[in-house]
């Protein structure tokens, strides 16, 4: 299961039903307390996400970046001063690159099993996919530990690449499945008929169309290995990632930096997901 | 289920073919997700001696009885903040979802994805966040103080409180987003119909609209109560030692004391209590609403 910071996947919208708005949301002062309570509630969910961006240019007087000291621009001219956070920044993004690409194709895999065949186990296997998804971070963690101390596995990169692999295989079946659903698999069909071989047919058929899935999975995984801690915290040693060093950290400081950090990888992730909607938008007209 | 959706789409009869392209990700499953669990299960059972003695497997169930005495207080109060931070986000995110279905337009797909980018920003770090929000000499606590039932030394930070708004605060993603699928998947036109059959708004939504949201309720509750029953990190920052969870103390346990037997019962409870929710859940309205 993924930690707070799991983006779900946002659902594909339906046309308007046709209905006037007044009749769908009540009338005039029902409407407005709705609008007030909406309003309310996103400026709950941006608060700290405003505070995490105006104090990455806060001048913090001690060693916590916690209250306002005055305004500065430096942290942003120097992001990576923290040389131990920067290394776990990096290491952070090694595991993820990793994990991702392994658990793509593995989920992918998983994904077109699941929507294009028939087969005994069929309802079992998507039951057991899913739980790994629906069991709480501290027993993945927890579990893995047992095992790999059991084995004298030495924890380290490597063990955390296989657990965030773990509980990405999961999510990547589930997102790509949601995508494909309803997806019509007779197009390979023509594609051999007309004398295509099954790998040409993957590459040419299969894969542009269940391409996009693919990449809103790649997103949404890549932004819950960076994120994750708890399942990380079990399975690291003495290897330490971009959350953990912030946390490991936190007894002694909390530089600005985490804060430029932080508003870089919201800034990319932004950017990543405006971009992705747009091309898909450019490919379908162009086809 | 999606079997049934996609049967006339060409579903094919594999023999081969789906094992194979299951295979690699399903081992990966079971080497790494459920022999874990079965270690879990084995070390729950085992005894240990002395402090420093390797556990020994015993069948030894005193293990799940002592540790649910032992912490029943973290275990209450583990269900007790994750329910209430799932009730919070059922009341936050359902007016919210429903606002953007009902009242977004052309609108909506921006206003949804608004409510996913504060997730974009690392989970801990946003927690981080609350405390500097909350401190006690801030803006927040300094509006809180005037309550008149708050006297001026009173505190957010370090009381349940805190870490039930952290609870609900990173979880509700996971609720907005299924209520918003299942009221998309609404035909507003009913409660006109309702409407104009003489049936007032409030009646048309409780009669119409609430029960054919219910599934995205039952799976966002779901989604959000799972991970604010496992975690430790809003408890952390946001608490204090009173205010510990169930995952504070298994993973004190595992990483700082290295005490097995009691920590691995623990987490087994709480993923027995989970797992029978989820398994009656994906009984009754299949796995694909969990899926977010």
């Amino acid at each position: 299961m993924a930690e707070g910071a799991a983006p779900p996947v946002v659902a594909e919208v339906r046309p308007a039903t046709g209905s006037t708005r007044a009749s769908r949301a009540g009338s005039g002062w029902g409407r407005r307390i709705l609008t007030l309570v909406a309003i309310a509630a996103y400026v709950w969910l941006f608060l700290p996400i405003l505070n995490i961006v105006v104090f990455s240019f806060n001048d913090p007087a001690g060693k916590y970046n916690l209250s306002w000291d005055g305004f500065t621009l430096a942290n942003w001219a120097d992001p990576f001063k923290d040389a131990q956070l920067t290394e776990a920044f990096w290491r952070s993004l090694i595991v993820a690159a990793v994990a991702v690409t392994i658990a793509l194709a593995m989920g992918s895999f998983i994904a077109i099993a699941l929507s294009r065949y028939r087969f005994t186990g069929n309802k079992a296997t998507e039951v057991f996919l899913i739980l790994p998804l629906t069991t709480p971070e501290i027993v993945l963690g927890a579990s893995l530990y047992q095992l790999f101390l059991g084995r004298d596995v030495v924890l380290g990169q490597a063990t955390v690449t296989i657990a965030h692999i773990m509980f990405l295989v999961s999510f990547v079946a589930m997102t790509v499945k949601a995508r494909v659903r309803g997806f019509d698999w007779t197009v390979e069909d023509a594609a051999m008929d007309l004398g295509a071989r099954p790998l040409r047919v993957f590459w040419k058929v299969t894969f542009p169309l269940i391409l996009p899935g693919i990449l809103a999975a790649a997103l949404l995984s890549f932004a819950l290995s960076l994120d994750d801690y708890i399942v990380t915290d079990f399975t690291r040693g003495e290897f330490t990632t971009f959350p953990i060093q912030v946390n490991n950290a936190f007894r002694v400081s909390y530089p600005p930096q985490v804060n430029v950090l932080a508003t870089l990888i919201l800034i990319v992730t932004l950017i990543l997901f405006t971009i992705g909607p747009l091309s898909q938008r450019r490919r379908s007209r162009a086809t | 289920m999606a079997a049934a959706t996609t049967d006339d789409t060409g579903l094919r009869k594999g023999r081969f073919a789906p094992y194979g392209l299951l295979s690699p990700g399903i081992l990966w499953l079971l080497l790494f997700f459920l022999v874990p669990v079965v270690m879990l299960v084995k070390a729950s059972l085992s005894t240990k001696p002395s402090r420093f003695a390797e556990p020994e497997f015993a069948w030894d169930f005193s293990n799940y009885t002592a540790a649910l005495s032992e912490y029943s207080p973290e275990f209450i109060r583990s269900f007790l903040y994750a329910g209430i931070a799932t009730v919070l986000a059922i009341l936050i995110g359902y007016p919210l979802a429903y606002w953007i279905a009902t009242c977004g337009g052309r609108w909506k797909n921006f206003l949804i994805g608004l409510v996913v980018v504060p997730f974009f920003t690392s989970y801990l770090i946003r927690t981080i966040a609350w405390t500097s929000i909350l401190q006690d000499d801030g803006v927040v606590t300094g509006l809180y103080q005037l309550l008149p039932w708050v006297g001026s030394d009173g505190r957010i930070l370090a009381t349940p409180m805190a870490v039930v708004g952290g609870l609900t605060y990173n979880f509700i993603s996971f609720m907005i987003l299924p209520i918003y699928v299942s009221l998309e998947k609404i035909d507003f036109r009913l409660t006109e119909a309702a409407a104009d059959l003489g049936c007032a708004p409030w009646r048309a939504f409780r009669k119409v609209v609430l029960p054919l949201s219910l599934p995205g309720i039952f799976a966002g509750s779901l989604l959000v109560f799972i991970p604010a029953a496992g975690d430790y990190l809003n408890a952390r920052y946001l608490g204090s030692p009173q205010t510990s969870m169930i995952g504070t103390v298994v993973q004190n346990k595992f990483l700082v004391q290295f005490d097995y037997p009691q920590a691995a019962a623990l987490s087994l409870v709480l993923m027995v209590i989970i797992t029978v929710m989820v398994l009656v859940y994906s009984r009754f309205l299949g796995t694909e609403g969990l899926a977010v």
